[in-house]
């Protein structure tokens, strides 16, 4: 397996600008190739969990805070769509920077107070969290429908077109991967990103070196929720109607099985992640609950063969030595 | 002289263990500052609490004629103490490169839609940390590597990119927590003149070192700590004639008539 992804990653690096016109020309005809609507609703989900997977990734895989709570961010950006634009009438587009604001501030009000904590300890506080936000959308029923749900999510428009069948929702979330991916690999390569890294590698050198790691911490949770939020408003109009079952601790879960499957730490990695989750849960549904087992037993296969993930790198903090030593000899045997 | 880096009676305490103990210490600007003593003596300690790593117990702390007692690292990193670590720490799985443009952080003020925008601070910022990134690897003598990731080094060049992250600061004092540590007498012999050469530079040197040769030749004062508390400061002559310096290393020897062991 590792052979096949080293010889992807040579064979796009070697014909970089013709495998990313391909790669644009077939992904804005997507909808023309695959009419069928049930195809295009699976590749819009796909887009929907990249950004929700990429988003996870930022704060887990950049900085290694570990959140495994993602959904309750999601959940927020959902509902604040869904709230504003069935009372209130406001227009999707703005919408959508105002969920994921929204979010952002929740992202930061969780991080407050848990900016001292740590690993496993952090990830039970977000885990806390996005049971808590669940249950205040189930229970909270003068504004959020409580179990009865939301109804009627206004489809969001522009020139006179409809984004109503998933046909043309596509376009919507492509769109949005599309700025997600571009934003994020800027802010990943500039000083912000490389504060992140420094968190992840050593937090107490990273402060002497006078990078304020509470805030930068914050900063970076905060822009992780606010992808979920953005996420969660696309995705509310998308379906028409939420209620609080689809943003359970299962979704947490699921958001980050596709991280770590993908690869921690890459901008591509939760990209094929979702890529494999999703393929993979369409073509399961048959056995329906068993494919939880049979995503337990990819992870654990992930962790033995390729712990960093599909498209992870081989020098990644994840590799751990057994990959490590292979590329030593292989880079050996290369020099001699 | 100015005073650059003064302790007044610091102490930390652990529970009932005096790890420092009421330490004086007088810094000027121009010093390369040993602090040497046994194992355990509480030299890295003193030192985590001068760079902000741990609050202290009692006693104040002066740099540049402020009080930084009690503050952030990242804070006094600003103000201008760079440190190294005694086990290294390095951000391994980044390249050698990207560890020194942590160092610029301090200096360059991108914000988050600067860097998405690449507006012209973002600009200014990668430029200035790419070329003196580079300037400062070649310094220290790491050109051919600054695309290898820090983890893959061997130790003596991984403690070499711990002071060049260091010297990225522009600080004025920078602290040295063994640097020599497990290297070999050459490679001691070069960081030695490279400490010296930084000092003829400008920079202040405060450095915690074991190896005596060391600390001896470049070290123009000394302060000697035992059991958290100091037993001796000055020059080298005046710290190797000291009783209580000696029983400290060599324990109490019977004394022979006339006053030598």
């Amino acid at each position: 397996m590792n052979e096949i992804i080293i010889r992807l990653k040579r064979f796009y690096e070697n014909h970089k600008i013709i495998t990313i016109l391909i790669g644009s020309i077939l992904l804005l005809l997507m909808p023309v190739i695959f009419p069928k609507s049930y195809i295009m609703g699976i590749i819009c989900r796909i887009l929907l969990y990249m950004i929700l997977a990429g988003g996870l990734n930022v704060i887990n895989g950049y900085s290694s805070q570990f959140c495994i709570g993602y959904a309750g961010f999601f959940c927020i950006g959902a509902y604040t769509e869904a709230i504003l634009a069935v009372k209130l009438k406001i227009n999707f587009w703005l919408l959508l920077p105002v969920a994921g604001i929204f979010t952002a501030v929740a992202g930061l009000l969780l991080c407050l107070p848990t900016l001292k904590l740590k690993g496993k300890y952090l990830a039970l506080v977000t885990l806390g969290f996005s049971e808590i936000v669940r249950l205040v959308a189930l229970n909270w029923s003068s504004l959020t429908g409580g179990p009865m749900g939301l109804k009627g999510i206004p489809v969001p428009r522009i020139f006179g077109i409809q984004f109503k069948s998933s046909l043309s929702y596509y376009y919507i979330f492509l769109l949005l991967v599309v700025v997600f991916l571009f934003v994020t690999r800027r802010v990943i390569n500039s000083r912000i990103g490389r504060a992140w890294m420094s968190i992840r590698e050593d937090e107490q050198a990273a402060r002497s070196l006078g990078v304020d790691t509470y805030k930068y911490k914050a900063l970076n949770f905060m822009y992780g929720a606010f992808w979920a939020g953005i996420a969660g408003a696309a995705y509310a109009p998308y379906t028409r109607y939420i209620d609080s079952t689809f943003f359970t601790l299962d979704e947490g879960f699921n958001i980050l099985s596709m991280v770590i499957i993908g690869g921690m730490g890459t901008l591509v990695g939760p990209m094929a992640g979702s890529v494999v989750v999703n393929f993979l849960t369409e073509l399961l549904r048959p056995i329906s609950e068993y494919r939880m087992v049979a995503y337990a037993i990819l992870i654990i296969a992930m962790m033995w063969l390729r712990p960093q993930g599909l498209f992870g790198a081989s020098n990644s903090i994840l590799a751990g030595r057994k990959i490590n030593k292979k590329i030593r000899k292989a880079k050996k045997e290369v020099a001699a | 002289m100015k005073v650059l880096l003064e302790a007044k009676s610091v102490s930390k305490h652990f529970g009932g263990l005096k790890a420092v103990d009421k330490v004086d210490m007088v810094i000027n600007e121009g010093d390369i500052f040993g602090i040497i003593g046994p194992n355990g003596a509480g030299k890295t300690t003193f030192f985590n609490l001068c760079s902000g790593v741990f609050p202290v117990t009692g006693g104040e702390i002066f740099f540049n004629e402020e009080n930084i007692t009690n503050l952030r690292p990242d804070i006094i990193a600003k103000k201008g103490m760079a440190r190294t670590f005694q086990n290294i720490k390095l951000f391994n799985y980044m390249s050698v490169l990207e560890n020194i443009k942590i160092g610029f952080h301090i200096h360059s003020k991108t914000r988050m839609w600067d860097s998405i925008l690449h507006t012209s601070v973002y600009k200014r910022d990668e430029k200035l940390a790419e070329e003196k990134g580079l300037e400062i690897i070649e310094r220290v003598g790491l050109k051919d590597y600054k695309d290898t990731l820090a983890g893959n080094l061997a130790y003596g060049m991984q403690r070499r990119v711990e002071i060049a992250r260091a010297l990225a600061l522009d600080p004025k004092i920078l602290l040295l927590d063994e640097p020599a540590a497990g290297m070999n007498p050459n490679e001691t012999m070069a960081l030695m003149e490279f400490i010296k050469k930084l000092n003829q530079e400008g920079y202040t040197i405060a450095v915690i070192e074991h190896d005596m040769k060391f600390v001896m030749n470049t070290c123009n004062r000394i302060l000697v700590l035992n059991f958290g508390k100091k037993i001796c400061e000055g020059d080298s002559e005046c710290v190797k004639a000291n009783k209580e310096v000696n029983e400290a290393y060599f324990g109490k020897g019977i004394m022979v008539q006339g006053g030598t062991m």
